[in-house]
């Protein structure tokens, strides 16, 4: 079951709309434009607290339309489960229940929820928009902060823990679908909303998003950050789904190691990674190389 | 659906409440297994297994879980029901004010239990109460036939629209939960008449081409008129309370007076104050004291919130002494019952608040009379006895 999309069949109509609170080149408005787009604004969005809290605006104003449900921090999965079975009681088909969070209500603070969730194959499509740290409350290391990035709670040295690695865990709960995907590639990320709505139960998505205030980059390159990440094999795009592991197209020729970028390429844009030691940077590439034998392993059992 | 009449069974409180919400047609249950609550969820289970109820059953992973999933359902229109205790109860704490404050309607069983440490698996009020400012509806049953009809009352009171507040119920813990007591189980036409189906558009419209915002951010202003409108749901839950109890009563024979019971309160010069299962041994206390020629009565709070205030100050005028029970505390304040009662007390009125049972520790009848007794002698030979905060354990009472 592959879903290939052209750009001319993506809706022209938006269900996020500008005049948004969110920062100058805010990935998070990125990513819920291509989730608007792929359900026609028919979702229902439960949303922990976050970024993503802030962002769509102050009432009575809202820059998203679809029905959206705030939430306490650690809640979303759960909020969602009781929403998608009243849905289910109902018996009324009204889009997809999506939980769209942030990081530290992922890998972090919601992490028992999410994993309670995924283990009863809950009827949830669970995005992560992941920017790597805590931004809303100005830039805190999480669970998915990158090894070496600076944070404001790893202000000198730079992260020292690794990062969590959410979607094999996530995998590893057997739940039907996870994917990886990026708002540098929207074809690739709609194709998977696609496929992933075309699906029962748990579906993890985790979409990479650099945050320009966080990172430390200019507001007009969260794009090109976004596409040097997969183009330097540090953001793999992979998808999970019947039973097989692929890479998805965009990250296919990083598996190579040569064709890559250099990661210094990426990594030099970013503010939070200014003066990396040369070790913090082979620890770094050491971690990627590990990630894509992981991955090209994984492809190969589930294939 | 067949008639099956009222039938008379012995029920343990925590069967009783399981019954009670599958004959309230709840259709979605989530919750997380806490000592004495377990076996409410457990009798929940069984009957969506055996298909006698027909409801969504959720194995979450915790409390926090239990209560989010409870209100999410809620908030899409189910008849939502999760149980909780002590320090699952704390555990959900964040979502007890999210949900109150969202205007979820829906029903929560507290099988009250003492919060550590030490560990202690026994009763006492102090769970439910930290959920009093929260903005929940928070009742306590006498016995397990009212946690039967407090259940089945309370999803009336929650879901109507003049309230639109979640309803927790309190059950002493072992006391209530763990003992059988024969109750009279109605017919399910009889709730059904009594309890329509809930409309499920109501507050929340989760229907095709219908786009809103819950929960997003606003205005310091719009906060506070939110929470000026909870408080009069609150008013307006008064007067419901006191609706459904009648109507209740117009149905399944049984009345419990709505805010408050008053038992043997009309010729009264001596007022006691308390509220849950303890009130029965109160009850006899009482009958002990009317015996020995004391004109006792026991004015029992079935609701916490709103505060019985009108009921109190009515029942409490004329007194020459009101003695308060509170089996909780509010350390650094005293009795928490007490301290909200105290203001409607006259000045020329004794007044004692006496914190006892905590953490189980039991208080026969024979013991409340004798505290009575010595609040009587106190104010009889004194004129005037006022106490904020006595305690009482073992036959004995002390102050600090």
């Amino acid at each position: 079951m592959s879903v290939k999309v052209r750009l001319d069949q993506i809706p022209k109509e938006k269900y996020s709309l500008p005049g948004n609170a969110a920062c100058p080149g805010c990935p998070h408005m990125i990513g819920l434009k291509i989730v608007g787009k792929a359900f026609r604004g028919e979702a229902t969005l439960v949303i922990p607290a976050g970024c993503s809290s802030i962002v769509p605006g102050y009432h009575p104003y809202t820059s998203l339309d679809m029905r959206v449900i705030h939430v306490p921090f650690a809640s979303a999965p759960a909020v969602a489960t009781g929403i998608s079975r009243a849905l289910k009681i109902r018996g009324e088909d009204i889009g997809p229940v999506i939980v769209w969070a942030g990081d530290g209500a992922t890998f972090d603070i919601g992490f028992a929820t999410l994993s309670g969730s995924a283990v009863r194959n809950e009827d949830i499509i669970y995005i992560v928009s992941d920017n790597e740290a805590y931004m809303n409350t100005g830039v805190q290391a999480s669970g998915s902060t990158m090894y070496g990035a600076r944070t404001t709670t790893t202000p000198i040295l730079g992260k020292k823990d690794r990062r969590k690695e959410i979607d094999l865990i996530m995998l590893m709960h057997k739940i039907p679908y996870v994917a990886t995907a990026s708002i540098a590639y929207p074809l690739d990320f709609y194709e998977k909303l696609l496929k992933a709505s075309k699906i029962k139960g748990f579906r993890f998505i985790h979409l990479f998003s650099p945050c320009p205030p966080g990172w430390r980059f200019d507001d007009s390159k969260t794009v090109e950050i976004a596409r040097l990440a997969v183009e330097t094999g540090a953001w793999i795009l992979f998808e999970y789904a019947e039973g097989k592991l692929t890479i998805s197209p965009p990250s296919r020729i990083y598996a190579d190691k040569s064709k890559r970028k250099p990661l210094r390429e990426y990594l030099e844009l970013q503010g939070r990674f200014k003066g990396i030691s040369e070790e913090d940077l082979k620890i770094i590439e050491e971690m990627i190389d590990e990630n894509w034998r992981v991955l090209e392993t994984l492809s190969k059992i589930y294939s | 659906m067949g008639s099956m009449g009222r039938v008379k069974t012995a029920l343990i409180g925590n069967h009783a409440v399981a019954y009670a919400v599958k004959m309230a047609r709840v259709k979605f249950i989530a919750a997380y297994p806490i000592t004495p609550q377990t076996i409410i969820v457990e009798k929940l289970a069984e009957m969506v297994e055996k298909g006698e109820l027909e409801a969504e059953f959720v194995n979450v992973e915790s409390e926090f879980a239990a209560l989010s999933a409870t209100m999410g359902a809620a908030m899409a229109g189910a008849r939502a029901f999760t149980a909780t205790s002590s320090h699952g109860l704390l555990y959900m704490y964040e979502m007890i004010w999210w949900a109150a404050g969202a205007r979820v309607p829906f029903v929560m069983a507290v099988a009250n239990r003492a919060i550590g440490p030490p560990w202690n698996i026994h009763t006492d009020h102090n769970d439910i109460l930290t959920m009093r400012d929260s903005g929940w509806i928070i009742s306590m049953a006498e016995n397990v036939q009212e946690t039967f009809d407090l259940i089945i009352q309370s999803y009336r009171i929650a879901e109507d629209q003049r309230v639109l507040l979640p309803v927790a119920v309190g059950l002493e813990g072992f006391i209530l939960s763990h003992t059988a007591e024969y109750i009279e189980l109605p017919d399910q036409w009889d709730v059904d008449s009594f309890l329509p189906s809930r409309d499920p558009d109501k507050p929340y419209r989760f229907k095709a081409g219908e786009r809103y915002t819950v929960g997003g951010l606003g205005s310091d202003e719009n906060y506070m008129m939110l929470k000026i409108a909870a408080e009069k749901a609150m008013i307006n839950a008064e007067q419901v309370i006191n609706e459904v109890d009648r109507d209740f009563g117009k149905i399944f024979g049984r009345e419990y007076g709505g805010l408050v019971e008053r038992y043997k309160v009309d010729d009264a010069k001596y007022l006691v104050i308390s509220t849950g299962s303890w009130s029965g041994t109160i009850k006899q206390a009482v009958d002990i004291l009317r015996d020995e020629g004391y004109p006792v009565g026991l004015l029992r709070l079935r609701f916490i919130r709103p505060f019985p205030s009108m009921d109190i100050s009515k029942n409490i005028s004329g007194v020459r002494g009101v003695i308060v029970f509170d089996r909780d505390i509010s350390l650094g304040r005293g009795g928490i019952i007490a301290s909200e009662t105290q203001p409607y007390v006259g000045e020329s009125s004794s007044f004692w608040g006496v914190v006892a049972g905590l953490g189980g520790v039991d208080v026969s009848s024979r013991e409340f009379a004798d505290v009575i007794k010595m609040f009587i002698s106190e104010h009889e030979s004194n004129g005037f006895s006022r106490r904020d905060l006595l305690f009482y354990m073992n036959g004995e009472v002390f102050e600090l």
